[in-house]
């Protein structure tokens, strides 16, 4: 036997070769830049546009933001400055800081109160948001709305004191009586706040002394970007309870509650919000009792609650519709009545297929508060349009001003997108 | 035996109307509809007496009387002597035009933005995603304002074109644009008919002979498929659709003699051709953007929707890509962005309400701005304003519900 196949086989490797790096056109960021950029020749020309368009808008934006000037006292001294080059005038935020936040009526040396107000509307609003968080704070949020109200509004102690007592008592009687019935419990509760209320008036009325801890702001007073965060706040917040009710009404089987309810809700979607607020500025005074005196602003509240009532209520309905009908079936074969179905196993489950959606009529109510200054009320819009531009100092910067008022908009509802991107991921429970 | 089934008959009980489930949701609605009619009663009652202190009374005579205020643009004959009814007419007609012009570019932009955004491509996906957040987050009263402020602030005066040496000049010499609007070439007719050869009629008449081309070539199409359904074969059918679009409308606008009329500096101003003022534009830019931001994330949501398993299978069939883009995917897709593409609509058409804040003439600026405040006339007005809008918006969600019911998946 000779070694035959050894001679066939001249060389065999007995060692594996080192791992070699792909080639430089494979790798790193020649390899991105060809498949995200420059894979084809349409792709590259779009890429060539994109860069073009990107150029443009920088070189314009850019000198004008980073030559801005931060200190003067009026657009001619900013452009003494400048002496004729590019930059923004950004003395006039510096300048009006106040105003834009505040509005230009609001005492100046009360600015803490609106401000703490607002800080502490987070610490409230972190336990709605955030249901990790211990749920003895919800107990703040229950007592921050009066607590905001005295710091913004000032006034008496006593008057939100009452307020919030009569609820208290109110939610006493609920839980007493919701365990016989809950209609019973609602309806009770309600009376018994009312009487607690009618009662306070009167104490009110009786106990008013001259002195009061914080000085009274009349509703006119308020302006700026806070006027615009209040009434978004107060308006979605108000309008989840009663879009709740007319999503139901609008389900329920009952004709008259039925029709009610739809004519309510298509009559709202139908006509832009500026007609609401023409109703609230020129028409809803003719409603009230004749020697009432009901201001602008509750009276804008009301109308913008019932506009946003009206889009939530749809959003709610999609989310009851899409509930599978063996969900109301079950709670009905366990015996449970119309209240507890809902309270129990219908509305949890409807509510959290809404969320998505009501957080955006929240941000789209919230982007729609700019047009009260329609009306002539003074929010930021309000502010930037009429004041500031039409004084001396700063008449002709619009950029500037403009831009402030785009980007304070654009922090707040970028930032609610993304919390609501956020829920929703942590709320799907469906296992995928 | 058992014969009992029935629940026994007793007398009919008052707590039966509570308890009994037969006549409980009579009870309630009879609550309701008493609780209701208090409300009403007492929020008439109110007006009543509001109206009566403040010496007024319900009527809408005002709408008869001269309107006494100028309108800027108007699409039909109005004069200050017009009646605050023609004033009202002014302002439904150019609210209706700037919602027209905003759907078709809002439409452009929104699903440009909405393939652009699904590009392979890195650097335009993200563009496009920066556009659609910097546009949705900011309010429009916001953008409208600051493209209403370049058209008035940035862009040069009349003055600016005049002279040797101007600072500025008009594009193709044919387009002026000014801080006092644009002003574009003007079509006119010089054989049409009517006062001046120019009346409505040329324009009804170019039209039904568009309509007839749009026909005409739904008839080819439809004959090409019958054909191909019975040989295999399609016929080209592409220059003949060509020449059914282009041979009529030629023909009838070399008949009725179309020339254009270009705008030119006289006096302080710009005469001739068609002036588009400044809030029109603004108005209309700013709610084509702003709504397109919108319309994009419809359509990438549409295209998105439709499974990659339709694509593979098309492809699978042997489709050719333009075969699987026109028959499978897109009549697919169409289903899903169609329906929030019209709540959009809707959605521009109560936006342009907005107009007030810029001084566009819409019916909101007219009916409920000028007239309200000359005549005092405030519910009424905003009454009708709401009427208005309500009828607009009936009619588009009644066209939504047809649609939807016709495109509507056929299930077994």
């Amino acid at each position: 036997m000779s070694d035959t196949h050894a001679e066939s086989i001249r060389f065999v490797r007995e060692t594996t070769l080192p791992q070699a790096e792909p080639p430089v056109a494979e790798r790193g960021v020649y390899k991105w830049g060809r498949e995200n950029l420059f894979a084809t020749p349409g792709n590259a020309l779009l890429t060539l546009v994109a860069l073009y368009v990107i150029y443009v808008v920088l070189s314009a934006i850019l000198p004008w933001l980073l030559n801005g000037v931060w200190n003067a006292s009026s657009l001619s001294e900013c452009r003494e400055i400048l002496a004729g080059e590019t930059g923004g005038c950004f003395a006039v935020l510096v300048d009006r800081w106040q105003q834009l936040l505040f509005g230009f009526k609001y005492p100046s040396d009360e600015y803490w109160r609106p401000a703490l107000a607002f800080v502490l509307f987070f610490v409230a609003a972190a336990p709605v948001l955030f249901f990790d968080l211990p749920r003895k704070m919800l107990a703040f949020t229950a007592v921050f709305p009066f607590l905001a109200y005295w710091l913004i509004w000032g006034g008496p102690v006593l008057v939100p004191v009452v307020a919030l007592v009569g609820v208290v008592v109110g939610y006493l009687a609920y839980a007493r009586l919701v365990t016989q019935s809950f209609a019973g419990g609602f309806f009770g509760g309600i009376a018994a706040a009312a009487v607690t209320w009618i009662i306070g008036g009167y104490i009110v009325d009786w106990v008013s002394g001259p002195s009061s801890l914080l000085r009274a702001v009349p509703s006119r007073d308020l302006g700026g970007y806070m006027l615009n965060f209040m009434l978004g706040v107060t308006c979605v917040s108000l309008s989840v309870p009663f879009g709740i009710a007319l999503a139901l009404g609008r389900q329920s089987s009952m004709p008259l509650i039925k029709w009610v309810s739809v004519v309510f809700i298509e009559f709202i979607r139908g006509v832009p919000l500026i007609t609401l607020l023409f109703v609230a500025s020129v028409m809803l005074a003719y409603f009230f009792p004749p020697d009432s005196n009901v201001d602008l602003f509750l009276r804008v509240v009301i109308m913008i609650t019932m506009f946003s009532s009206a889009y939530i209520a749809e959003v709610i309905r999609g989310g009851l519709a899409a509930l599978p009908k063996g969900q109301y079936e079950a709670a009905d074969s366990l015996g449970l009545d119309y209240a507890q179905a809902m309270r129990l196993i219908i509305l949890p489950q409807a509510l959290k297929i809404s969320i998505p959606g009501i957080v955006n009529i929240a941000v789209g109510l919230f982007k729609d508060t700019t047009l009260v200054s329609v009306i002539s009320m003074f929010d930021l819009v309000g502010m930037i349009r009429g004041p500031i531009l039409a004084s001396t100092d700063w008449n002709g910067v619009y950029w500037e001003l403009l831009g402030f008022a785009a980007l304070l908009f654009f922090v707040v509802c970028y930032g609610i997108s993304q919390y609501s991107q956020w829920l929703e991921r942590r709320l799907a429970t469906d296992h995928r | 035996m058992t014969t009992l089934t029935d629940p026994p008959k007793g007398a009919f009980r008052p707590s039966m109307l509570l308890y009994d489930s037969r006549y409980r949701s009579l009870t309630l609605q009879a609550i309701a509809a008493i609780v209701l009619a208090c409300c009403f009663l007492y929020l008439y009652s109110n007006l009543a007496a509001n109206l009566r202190a403040a010496g007024l009374n319900i009527s809408y005579d005002f709408l008869g009387n001269p309107a006494g205020y100028d309108i800027n643009q108007t699409l039909i004959d109005y004069t200050s002597q017009s009646t605050n009814w023609r004033a009202a007419v002014v302002g439904i007609l150019n609210t209706l035009l700037v919602a027209f012009l905003a759907c078709i570019t809002a439409t452009v932009f929104g699903v440009l933005a909405g393939v652009l955004r699904l590009s392979p491509n890195w650097l335009v996906r993200k563009l496009m995603a920066f556009y659609v957040e910097i546009f949705r987050n900011i309010p429009v009263l916001i953008w409208i304002i600051i493209i209403f402020t370049i058209m008035t602030a940035v862009l040069p005066s009349p003055s600016a074109f005049r002279g040797e040496n101007a600072s500025s000049s008009m594009l193709f010499d044919a387009v002026a644009m000014t801080n006092r609007g644009v002003y574009v070439p003007g079509p006119y007719f010089t054989r049409g008919f009517g006062a001046e050869g120019n009346g409505a009629l040329n324009w009804l008449l170019v039209i039904a002979v568009l309509v007839g081309s749009l026909i005409a070539t739904r008839m080819v199409t439809a004959s090409a498929d019958a054909k191909q359904a019975a040989t295999g074969v399609r016929p080209k059918t592409l220059w003949l659709n060509l020449g059914i679009w282009f041979v009529p409308i030629i023909v009838v606008l070399f008949a009725l003699g179309l020339t254009w009329d270009y705008p030119a500096l006289k006096g302080f101003n710009f005469q001739g051709g068609l002036k588009i003022g400044g809030p029109l534009i603004a108005l209309w830019f700013a709610l084509s953007i702003y709504t397109g931001a919108f319309i994009a994330e419809n359509v990438r949501a549409g295209i998105q929707a439709v499974s990659k398993g339709q694509t593979e299978a098309a492809a699978a069939l042997g489709l050719r890509p333009r075969r699987i883009m026109g028959l499978v995917v897109l009549p697919q897709a169409l289903r899903v962005i169609i329906p929030p593409l019209i709540s959009q609509y809707l959605n521009i058409t109560k936006n342009s309400s907005l107009a007030i804040a810029v001084g566009y003439a819409d019916i909101t600026a007219t009916l409920g701005g000028i007239t309200l405040n000359q005549t005092g006339r405030a519910i009424e007005c905003v009454l009708l304003l709401m009427l208005f809008y309500l009828i607009i918006s009936l009619l588009i969600s009644a066209f939504m519900n047809v649609y939807n019911n016709a495109m509507k998946l056929k299930e077994r």
